[in-house]
């Protein structure tokens, strides 16, 4: 069966991949053909522009979102309270540069500061959030690892509580703010190229490094795959979960700083709203699997440019916002269906599962 | 082959064929199983068994042959297909959803209704009539997982029985076992094939071969190699067929064991088990482990052997006691802990506690001794392989490669990844519980002789076994546990399968009359399962 299957010819670091290439792939051809200019890449003003770069740019947040959430789900978790993470400290950060804010909130001496010397409060702004974020990442850890609360519910309540926390920071107002040194993180061009690229390869790159070139990467799958046997080898399984939820907060922090920063305000309702369901997606489109297990940092990156590939197409179709939704759930429906080796074999029939899914492999390890 | 014509056989298998991604696994096998016989089928590790048993049952589809059933050609797609047209299996790992009740268990895809509800006060019934005929009373209301390996094993076998079949299908049914049940179980086996139903009957215990079965039919690496009758087929002509070798080699082998077991001198004293107990799993145990030395822990199933083993490596905490090594007291209370101190154990239940099946035999082999080196200090990719390679070489691990999902390969050579796992850290103090469980008879052998050479080395051992026989033969010390106490011990020439079941006998004696059997063993703590912190 797998012997004859055309996956035969791809390197198997690449085959989880492969179906997301492949509905990248052919979601830009379409473009290609339908949208003109659509690979045209110019330069404007300094900075290099096109269809092909706004997708790097606006998928920037899922993308950092998606990579937190790559490490919880392999952890056989799910965390749902990226999107209210996103929102804390978003608000936190537009908080902080309102004057108002902080006289009534932190004392005069901050306004300062940060009229004296606005790139050490932009760092402490920076730290404060993302230490709120980590933080935030911390309790979903310890409801998860100490309490033994599902995943699911653990981070629900900070899904919902985090947009309440975000609310009480700015007493539910939106602050909109001028400061250029800040909106370099969600506006600003290196080299030519946004720079909030530069933070999501960064993080890319880091997670990377931290999980496999240590042996985190192995632990997490282990205790993903079963817990209990990983307990009795020796893994240290609460802290592993502990850690990945820190992560994933942390990501989610940078992922709302760019967000929020990009448009030079924080809306505590609206920011980040939905977010993590666009990461739990782009994971899961990128083949790791919700039950936990092998996680593939690479495929979640792909995941996420693909529906942000796909949001743009709408744009660039001018499909009106309220109809969008249809045609992009049915691409996710189709992505989904092409990553199901029991949907290849009975409708494709020629392309053989590659390898055994999830449940599969399960079954088969009952011989 | 002269009744055949008489009674045409309820099973023809014919040149049935399966391959996995790098390993045939099924090479044009055949198989005829003829009505009211007990037919054995018999075949080293990783012979293909299990595979043959799901290829019959529609758990995998086969690549070529033809399965004839009662009569007509069959390839059943699903399991529940196979069970509709007569095929009743229980396959080698317990494969019943723990956290339902016995009585769901029992009736799950077959529950008595009435208008489209399930009538539970009848499958209550049905649920008991159905344990009645193996033997068991339980209370069926409660959580499969709250009752042992042993009774979770019967429950599965309860629920074949309950289906109306005509083949029964039992692949490795009496490796949680004891001996008492062992004995139940054939005797069942023995009154339904008077009844004229076909049993398939999977073990690596030669004892219950020659005890039971009618006809052997014997595979090797995937390939059919020859049907005899049991009567006419002498235990080491079988050994033969399975290896594939001469059957003289492996008596020698076995008489080499024993002299190595035998010579083994007592060195100074390593470990001191002192009281160590929990409520509600085991009373306190106390013992001595020499270095060098190996200690058996013998008793029948639920005697309390191995919740002891858990309490010496953590994975429950102990509430009495202490452990002491090196002249200083401990009480572990985490596996990470006992890994510290030197101590590994490789579970008797392998698939919740022992293998990752999804990450590759590599990944299986060196995560222990990961784990003792830390998170930071990742072992090169390098000496990953060359660990893997060692091991799957040295105890002759049957894998297409090191890269393949633990989780597909064969019962025995899971196992023996797991020792793999442990002996890459050298540890101290080794338990084995239950390490020759689903291993074949050459790898038995093997692996007894791998506790001698280690214990020659200097590592203690603690030894756990259901075949008292096999404590008996490597063990110097032998720690008798009853009922979750600890009845007695024996030494040196004191040792024998005999000494041991007297002294269970005579502490069973003491007891005021119980019912003697099936009782339920609830695992001791509900939360052994969710406690998975490194505390
Ligand atoms: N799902 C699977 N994917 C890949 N290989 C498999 C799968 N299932 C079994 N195999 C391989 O097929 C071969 C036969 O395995 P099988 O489980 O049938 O052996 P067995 O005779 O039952 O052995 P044991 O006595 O150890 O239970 C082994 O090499 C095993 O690795
Ligand atoms: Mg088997």
């Amino acid at each position: 069966m797998a012997e004859s299957s055309p996956m035969r010819f791809i390197p198997p670091a690449l085959r989880p991949l492969t179906w997301p290439l492949v509905a990248l792939g052919l979601l830009l051809l379409f473009n290609v053909i339908f949208t003109p200019g659509y690979l045209h890449i110019g330069m404007v003003e300094g900075r290099v522009s096109g269809y092909l770069v706004d997708i790097f740019r606006d998928g920037a947040a899922v993308m950092l979102l998606a990579v937190g959430m790559t490490l919880v789900i392999a952890t056989g978790g799910v965390d749902l309270s990226v999107g209210a993470i996103m929102a804390i400290s978003a608000v936190l950060a537009a908080s902080m540069v309102t004057p108002e804010w902080n006289e009534a909130n932190l004392g005069a001496w901050t306004n300062t500061l940060m009229a004296d010397h606005i790139g050490v409060w932009i760092a402490i702004i920076l730290l404060v959030s993302l230490i709120a974020s980590v933080l935030a990442g911390a309790w979903n850890g310890m409801l998860v690892s100490v309490f033994k609360i599902q995943p699911i519910i653990a981070t629900l309540v900070l899904m919902v509580a985090g947009r309440g926390i975000a609310q009480l920071i700015c007493s539910g107002r939106i602050f909109t703010y001028d400061v250029p040194g800040l909106e370099y993180i969600g506006k600003g061009t290196l080299f030519g190229l946004p720079f909030s690229l530069f933070i999501v390869a960064g993080v890319v790159l880091a997670t990377y490094a931290l999980t496999r070139a240590t042996a985190l990467g192995l632990m997490i799958e282990s205790v993903g795959d079963n817990d209990v046997a990983s307990r009795c080898s020796g893994v240290p399984v609460r802290n592993i979960r502990f850690l990945v939820y820190m992560v994933s907060g942390l990501c989610a922090g940078l992922a709302g700083l760019i967000e929020s920063t990009n448009v030079s305000s924080a809306n505590a309702n609206q920011l980040g709203l939905y977010f993590e369901l666009d990461a739990i997606f782009a994971v899961v489109v990128g083949g790791t699997a919700l039950t936990g297990g092998r996680f593939f940092l690479g495929g979640s990156i792909i995941g996420a440019l693909l529906l942000q590939t796909l949001t743009n197409t709408m744009y660039a179709q001018e499909v009106s916002p309220e109809i969008a939704l249809i045609p992009k759930a049915l691409v996710i429906l189709a992505v989904c269906l092409l990553q199901s080796p029991a949907f290849r074999r009975r409708v494709l029939g020629v392309f053989g599962a590659g390898k055994p899914s999830k449940s599969r492999a399960k079954a088969g390890g009952a011989a | 082959m002269s009744e055949s014509s008489t009674h045409p056989p309820l099973l023809l298998v014919r040149g049935v064929s399966k391959s996995f991604p790098g390993v045939r696994a099924l090479d044009n096998v055949e198989l005829t199983l003829r009505r009211g016989e007990v037919h054995a089928l018999m075949g080293e590790n990783g012979a293909g068994k299990s595979t043959l048993i799901k290829v019959l049952t529609g758990v995998y589809p086969h690549d070529g042959g033809t399965i004839e059933f009662d009569g007509r050609a069959i390839s059943p797609a699903s399991p529940r297909d196979a069970e509709r047209a007569g095929i009743s299996t229980v396959y080698q790992e317990v494969n019943l959803v723990p956290t339902l009740s016995v009585a769901e268990n029992l009736c799950v895809g077959r529950f008595p209704t009435r208008g489209g509800l399930i009538r539970w006060g009848a499958a209550r019934r049905r649920a008991e009539t159905a344990l009645e005929r193996v033997g068991l009373k339980l209370r069926v209301g409660r959580q499969l997982d709250e009752y042992s390996l042993a009774i979770q094993q019967m429950v599965a076998i309860a629920r074949a029985l309950d289906a109306e079949a005509k083949l029964l299908i039992l692949d490795e049914p009496t490796s949680s076992l004891d001996e008492s049940e062992v004995d139940r179980l054939l005797e069942l086996m023995d009154s339904l094939r008077s009844g004229g139903l076909a049993i398939l009957f999977v073990t690596h215990f030669m004892g219950q071969v020659y005890r039971i079965s009618d006809r052997i039919t014997v595979l090797r690496n995937g390939a059919f190699v020859a049907e005899s009758m049991a009567k006419d087929l002498p235990r080491f002509d079988l050994i033969g067929q399975m290896v594939g070798k001469d059957p003289e080699a492996l008596r020698a082998r076995e008489a080499e064991v024993r002299a190595l077991h035998q010579k083994k001198a007592g060195g100074g004293t390593l470990a001191r088990v002192n009281g160590l107990g929990k409520q509600g799993s085991v009373a306190p145990v106390g013992f001595e482990i020499g270095e060098g030395q190996t200690v058996g822990l013998g008793g029948l199933l639920g005697s309390g052997r191995t919740e002891t083993a858990r309490l010496i490596f953590g994975i429950d905490k102990a509430d009495a006691g202490s452990l002491e090594i090196d002249g200083k007291a401990h009480r572990p209370g985490s596996p990470r802990e006992a890994m510290a101190l030197g101590i590994a154990m490789t579970p008797d239940d392998r698939k919740v506690n022992g293998i990752i099946p999804n990450l590759s035999v590599r990944d299986n082999i060196v995560l222990a001794l990961q784990s003792k080196r830390g998170i930071w200090r990742r072992i090169s990719p390098k000496a990953q392989r060359d660990l893997a390679a060692k091991y799957i070489a040295s105890l002759n691990i049957k894998t297409s490669n090191a890269e393949t999902p633990v989780g597909t390969l064969s019962g025995g050579n899971q196992q023996k990844v797991l020792l793999a796992r442990w002996l890459a850290v050298n540890p101290r103090l080794f338990i084995l519980d239950e390490p020759t469980r689903g291993i074949d008879v050459g790898a038995k052998g093997e692996i007894e002789h791998l506790v001698a050479d280690l214990a020659e080395q200097g590592m203690s051992l603690v030894f756990i076994s259901s075949e008292l026989e096999e404590v008996a033969r490597v063990s110097q010390r032998v720690v008798v546990l009853c009922d979750r106490e600890q009845v007695g011990e024996l030494e040196g020439e004191a040792i024998s399968e005999h000494a041991i079941l007297e002294m269970i006998a005579r502490a069973g004696e003491k007891e005021e009359e119980g019912e003697t059997g099936w009782k339920p063993v609830p695992l001791g703590d509900e939360e052994r399962n969710e406690r998975d912190g490194d505390g």
